[in-house]
């Protein structure tokens, strides 16, 4: 029994330096594209007959990290992101050896904020999520204080006197870090004094808005949207931060609240008129056109009409499709695989 | 004096059955947490058992498929054009989209694969069961809306308006509305034979309604019974299937077309975007392959070194600190072990990112210390006896220790390894970091092909929007329950089996 154990192990440590070169495209990023960028890989294996590529969700930042690591095999071919790339990572890119970085905008996401069916219904602004949710907001005379707010009749006179309580990501979620974005730095900057303050002291307006509250009124309900549905569904007088596809494929149990008196749809977020919504993207490594086989094929597939058009099978997935100029866009960079410059990056 | 100690004898009679109770009702709450979590997850993952598959007269066109290549044929379109002809008054471009939605993605497949086994098949009629969507599915299994049918109480006259878009429902001429009479509110379905209506409102004492299934002839009379009212829950805009779409299922339920089955694909196949088609076997794979390799290299590893630790190595400074460690490794979180790998057997050595055998190297090293701790164990539980007797007639310490010490102590190392390796099955942290936290369709090959795991499979689906995903995620739950339970009796199995007392 022993002695059939060792040489097994043997066999299996003789048998790892055989691998072969890569026959299959690997992908890594956002956990917000994950789902999409799946849903093209299965269908790219069944229609080439070639490998399914393998993706991985480690999050946008972890996963342009590994993209930019270098150029070869042992690097992934993609990168999905919910922004776009930073300066710093393409530099970093560079730096080794990965020059050539194909740029693709693949559609939208929308963040929702939403409560139970149950709940009476609420609307909300910027600016009152930002002195909801706010570490510190500023008094009457400007001055940051530790955020008193404690129910939404405290934030405005015209929301219920409920308490607050937001469920949302935690801090290393890049949907967290759209939200802030989006809604918290947009809602500060309604105030005049926050206003002045980013014109004098940057970064100290950015810790403003970048700082949610810990004091209970925020609860951190963990990268599982799932849960938050479930937990929102058990308390109506909560609120859930998440992807507007979540809210979209569990309609029957909690709903949307509109953000300045616009609702998150399909057609808002196309239209920019829904203001919590992100570009999503895909980054082709150009150099790996040619060495890992089906990386053209995989990227038409992904720009093609039945995976980003209007009908495809992304918008059933979740995705808010890109209006058709900006699809076509998309479709002349993904033809010519055209690679992108550092300009206008932050 | 007895009086006292009467006291004394009645306090402690009291404490005990007080701890007696104490320990019951902990067990208790234990075992009712337990019956909780199990209840919950198998009524939660048993719906992804089961499939449902709607028999179909497909004619298998040869224009659609090229005989050199027949797994290369429009499956597709053929199972979708049989389906929408089911259907023949819908014609609307956007109906006839909803109308194929209904059909799984891979609702051709099971044609496929009759039409490659058998080649004379095409240009003939077959029945085919072809696989609805996940969504057409929870809708039959009643998850996304309950539906209350009534049969129709009363005469039901429906006539199509003239210059505009509507019918208008009415019931006999006694003089009651239309309303009264029928029975019927705005939202309620109307289904009769040939068409399906939505009941808009109510004007002049007329019921208003709008086509789901427009009826052919513009002017109808139902007798009561010929038609039925249909009530849900949830209205249509809160659910992901139309009442239209409601209506052709319940249509087919009807004729008995809808067929339920064991879902042997979820066994079958890897993992798939799409939740009915989407199965465990590539995570199973993944996770068999994982843990024979940490099994090969852990278990010689840790016996040998609990033996030599045990039995031949001198008692110093040195064996102490690295016993110390031992002790220390065990307890260390397994991300940790996860940095390890990612540092030292990607990056330093080269090897393949999720892959089995990466994964199986850091498993490996998480359970070695767990083996080892109780292979010691194992080995100092013999009595010193058998090794002064075996010493005794002459034997070598060697062979005292391979021929007698190391065969009775064997079940209490098994019992070990495999409680190790139960742990080893369920670690996700560890394989993050090496990258098999991945979405994989293929069924791993071998020890270098890309894999997954099933706790990942698990915590991935738990994290898709779409419904269906969530009893995938509990009957997920269930298979690694199932593989925990059955490494548990083998190590209960091996211990009774062999287990020596002294």
């Amino acid at each position: 029994m022993k002695r059939l154990l060792l040489t097994a192990s043997l066999v299996a440590l003789t048998a790892v330096p055989a691998f072969a070169a890569r026959d299959q495209i690997r992908i890594v990023g956002s956990s917000t594209v994950y789902p999409f960028t799946t849903a093209v890989a299965e269908q790219f294996g069944k229609s080439t007959g070639m490998k399914t590529p393998v993706v991985e969700s480690t999050g946008t930042g972890g996963g342009l990290k590994l993209f930019c690591s270098g150029v070869g095999e042992d690097t992934p071919d993609f990168a999905n992101a919910s922004r776009p790339i930073k300066k710093a990572e393409f530099e970093d890119c560079a730096k080794n050896g990965v020059t050539d970085i194909v740029e693709l905008e693949i559609g939208f996401d929308g963040l929702s904020v939403a409560q139970s069916k149950d709940a009476q219904p609420l609307e909300l602004s910027k600016l009152q999520l930002f002195l909801a949710l706010a570490k510190e907001i500023p008094d009457k005379d400007g001055k940051l204080v530790a955020n008193p707010n404690k129910t939404w009749k405290d934030v405005d006179a015209s929301l219920p006197d409920v308490k607050i309580e937001v469920l949302g990501p935690p801090p290393t979620s890049g949907t967290r870090d759209s939200f802030a974005e989006l809604a918290l730095e947009a809602g500060a900057l309604k105030i005049p004094a926050m206003a002045d303050m980013k014109k004098a002291d940057a970064k100290a307006f950015e810790k403003v808005w970048k700082s949610i509250r810990e004091d209970g009124a925020y609860v951190e309900a963990g990268e599982n949207d799932n849960l938050i549905v479930q937990k929102l569904v058990a308390n109506p007088n909560a609120l859930g931060i998440f992807g507007f596809s979540f809210v979209e494929q569990n309609a029957n149990a909690i709903k949307d609240i509109p953000i300045d008196g616009v609702e998150a749809k399909y057609e808002t977020i196309a239209d920019g008129s829904y203001k919590l919504s992100r570009p999503l993207f895909i980054y082709a490594k150009k150099q790996h056109v040619g060495t890992i086989p089906g990386m053209a094929e995989f990227v038409a597939e992904y720009v093609s009409d039945k995976a980003i058009g209007e009908d495809g099978y992304l918008a059933e997935k979740g995705i808010v499709t890109l209006p058709g100029a900006e699809a076509d866009k998309t479709r002349a960079v993904a033809k010519d695989m055209t690679p992108m410059s550092a300009e206008g990056l932050k | 004096m007895t009086e006292v100690r009467d006291e004394l004898v009645k306090k402690r009679y009291a404490s005990e059955r007080r701890f007696r109770f104490y320990g019951a009702a902990a067990l208790a709450l234990t075992a009712l947490f337990l019956a909780i979590l199990l209840v919950d997850i198998v009524a939660r993952g048993l719906p992804a058992f089961t499939e449902k598959t709607v028999a179909l007269d497909v004619k298998v066109d040869p224009a659609e498929i090229d005989p050199a290549q027949l797994a290369g044929g429009n499956y597709d379109k053929l199972v979708k054009d049989a389906f929408r002809a089911e259907f023949p008054q819908v014609t609307g471009r956007a109906e006839r989209k909803a109308l194929g939605a209904l059909l799984s993605t891979g609702g051709g497949d099971a044609l496929r694969q009759m039409v490659v086994a058998d080649p004379a098949l095409i240009g003939k009629t077959v029945s085919v069961p072809v696989l609805l969507g996940a969504d057409a599915g929870i809708y039959l299994q009643g998850m996304l809306t309950d539906l209350t049918t009534v049969a129709g109480k009363a005469t039901l006259n429906i006539a199509r308006l003239e210059g505009e878009e509507g019918y208008v429902l009415s019931g006999d001429t006694s003089g009651e509305s239309a309303e009264q009479q029928l029975g019927l509110t705005a939202g309620q379905v109307v289904r009769f034979k040939g068409g399906a209506l939505r009941v808009t409102g109510m004007q002049n004492g007329y019921v208003r309604a709008e086509a789901i299934l427009p009826p052919e002839l513009p002017v109808i009379t139902l007798p009561a019974g010929q038609w039925d009212s249909l009530t849900f829950s949830v209205p249509e805009s809160n659910r992901r299937i139309s009442d239209a779409q409601a209506v052709w299922l319940e249509d087919l339920k009807s004729e008995g077309r809808i067929q339920t089955s064991f879902a042997w694909r979820f066994f079958e196949s890897g993992d798939s975007r799409e939740p009915e088609l989407a199965g465990i076997r590539g995570a199973l794979v993944g996770s068999l392959l994982t843990v024979a390799v940490a099994l090969a290299l852990a278990l010689p590893l840790g016996i040998a070194a609990a033996v030599y630790l045990e039995e031949f190595a001198p008692k110093n400074k040195l064996t102490d600190l690295i016993e110390v460690n031992i002790n220390n490794l065990a307890a260390v979180p397994s991300i940790i072990f996860g940095l390890l790998g990612l540092a030292v057997f990607l990056n330093f050595f080269g090897l393949p990112r999720s892959a089995p055998v990466v994964g199986g190297l850091v498993l490996a090293l998480l359970v070695l210390p767990t083996i080892i701790i109780a292979s010691r164990a194992a080995l100092k539980a013999v009595p010193p006896s058998i090794t002064e007797a075996a010493l005794g007639v002459g034997a070598s310490k060697q062979q005292a220790v391979f021929q007698h010490v190391l065969p009775l102590a064997l079940p209490g190392i098994m019992t070990g390894t495999i409680l190790g390796l139960a742990r080893a099955f369920g670690e996700t942290a560890p394989l993050l970091m090496i990258g098999m936290i991945a979405f994989i369709a293929d069924i791993p090959q071998g020890f270098t092909s890309a894999a997954t795991v099933l706790p990942v499979q698990v915590f991935l689906w738990s994290d898709l929007p779409e419904i269906a995903f969530k009893s995938k995620t509990a009957a997920a739950i269930m298979v690694l329950l199932v593989v925990l339970f059955a490494l548990n009796a083998v190590a209960i199995y091996l211990r009774k089996r062999f287990d020596r007392r002294w």
